[in-house]
């Protein structure tokens, strides 16, 4: 089939199925480590804001490859034998938490004050208040862009070709290697990302109209 | 009639007020109260005592200070001077429990601020459950009473964006009821709504102060404070200028308070 053989194209589904892996590790790490960050950027404390601040940005200041790669040797260096997968999950860890934190942020923010002066002024307390009157309303503005960033997840997750993590990318470039039909095997290729990721983007959309109909 | 022009007061017209000649000690009492914020001064010695079971309108100019007023009633704003104590709390001495004075005091705001989430037996119980601990039980029977004291107890399964202005703003004096308040403050609760739906606010008020609640209110509805409230507060420029009941709006004593009148009714 289109000069492959099945084992050919099988293999390259693997390597989706890793990337689907590695994606699934960086949205529940990322989400591990998103939310305190979230917390902290919107909290009271200076302190809090200002230390999680320099987390956002030192992440977001660094390429996703060059964190691969950091995180990778990194842990090498320490004599410790890492897997790639452990590797870029902690890389994709660090990229979509610095990320989620960010647009959680936002979203919290983005609840009117007054809702947390009627909810002060009704005695609840400060954790009350956040858990049953501001979260709900800020989760509620962040379906969308959450899942919007879920497809930057999945894109992303081809910079760890760079530590030879076997994933989509990196078996398309195996396939490549011994067919040389490079055009062939990369279509195929970006035609699998596109499944994975349009379907995302769709729901974004939906969930987009859903919150300014709502 | 006496025309007083009157430079800044040194002590405000003081026309026959009930809380002088009420026995109970008042819920509220505002002692030389100063306010600022940054270099303004917002209150420049507030006098005031309500007692329990009277309404007492404020009303003023935008600026006059009136919702600042209000608003350090239940420790949303700082008193910075001065001595107020509310349902016994020297809120003035800076330690006091203003969780606790919450539960004694409600807030209706302009905006309703009605949580878009909850459902309107939601937004009701939600304080009651979460801060006095009632069951499930309780707190439907508590949905069901105070719904009915503002006449929609057939809206408790709806959302607040169902519902018209009216009928929000009448959730969100519902969801103060449900605490069970010494004292309901009631900052400009008809401002954001059409005259239409003024009425059947005013009317919930009117209701309650019957029923021996005890009120603030800062209004611009003059015909409502003249009639419902037992003492009416003029302020102007951070100050008390003349306060009396509400035949008091139908002879002014000071050219302030009938400028604003001329305007108002």
């Amino acid at each position: 089939m289109l000069g492959l053989t099945i084992e050919q194209i099988a293999y390259l589904f693997r390597g989706a199925g890793w990337t689907i892996v590695l994606s699934l590790l960086g949205f529940v790490g990322g989400t591990l480590l998103g939310l305190p960050i979230a917390l902290a950027r919107s909290a009271h404390s200076k302190l809090a804001r200002a230390l999680s601040g320099a987390l956002v940005q030192l992440v977001q200041g660094i390429p996703l490859p060059v964190i691969m790669f950091v995180v990778y040797f990194g842990i090498s260096i320490g004599g410790f034998d890492v897997p790639a997968l452990v590797a870029a999950g902690v890389a994709m860890t660090l990229y979509a938490g610095a990320y989620l934190g960010e647009i959680w942020k936002g979203c919290i923010l983005a609840v009117p004050r007054t809702q947390w002066e009627a909810g002060e002024c009704l005695a609840l307390t400060s954790t009350q208040r956040f858990i049953f009157v501001i979260l709900p309303q800020a989760l509620r503005i962040a379906v969308p862009p959450t899942v919007g960033f879920l497809v930057q997840i999945v894109k992303n997750t081809s910079y760890s070709v760079v530590i030879n993590f076997f994933d989509l990318t990196y078996s398309a470039k195996v396939i490549n290697n011994s067919t040389f039909k490079p055009f062939t095997v990369f279509t195929i290729a970006a035609l699998i990302y596109f499944a994975i990721c349009f379907p995302m983007s769709l729901l974004a959309s939906r969930f987009e109209r859903r919150l300014h109909r709502g | 009639m006496t025309l007083q022009m009157r430079a800044p007061a040194p002590s405000a017209v003081l026309h026959e007020s009930p809380s002088m000649t009420s026995p109970a000690a008042p819920l509220v009492r505002f002692r030389d109260v100063r306010k600022n914020f940054g270099s303004l001064a917002v209150l420049k010695g507030i006098d005031l005592d309500v007692a329990p079971g009277q309404v007492v309108a404020l009303i003023g100019r935008s600026g006059s200070g009136k919702s600042t007023a209000l608003r350090c009633v239940n420790g949303l704003e700082k008193v910075d001077g001065g001595e107020l104590t509310v349902c016994g709390r020297a809120l003035h001495s800076g330690t006091v429990d203003l969780r606790e004075l919450r539960q004694d005091v409600g807030i209706v705001f302009q905006s309703y601020n009605l949580f878009p989430h909850l459902t309107v037996e939601q937004n009701v119980t939600l304080a009651p459950r979460k801060v006095k601990r009632i069951s499930k039980a309780e707190a439907r029977d508590l949905a069901v009473e105070v719904l009915a004291q503002v006449g929609l107890a057939d809206k408790a399964q709806s959302y607040p964006e169902q519902l018209s202005g009216g009928q929000q703003q009448r959730v969100a004096i519902a969801r103060s009821l449900a605490m069970h308040p010494k004292l309901i403050l009631f900052d400009e609760v008809t401002s954001a709504l059409d005259p239409e739906l003024t009425g059947e606010v005013l009317k919930v008020i009117e209701r309650l102060a019957k029923g021996g609640m005890t009120m603030m209110l800062v209004t611009h509805e003059m015909a409502f404070a003249r009639s419902v409230a037992h003492t009416v507060v003029f302020m102007h420029q951070g100050k008390i200028w003349e306060s009396g009941k509400g035949e008091m709006l139908a002879n002014p004593q000071t050219v302030e308070l009938r400028q604003f009148v001329g305007n108002g009714l």
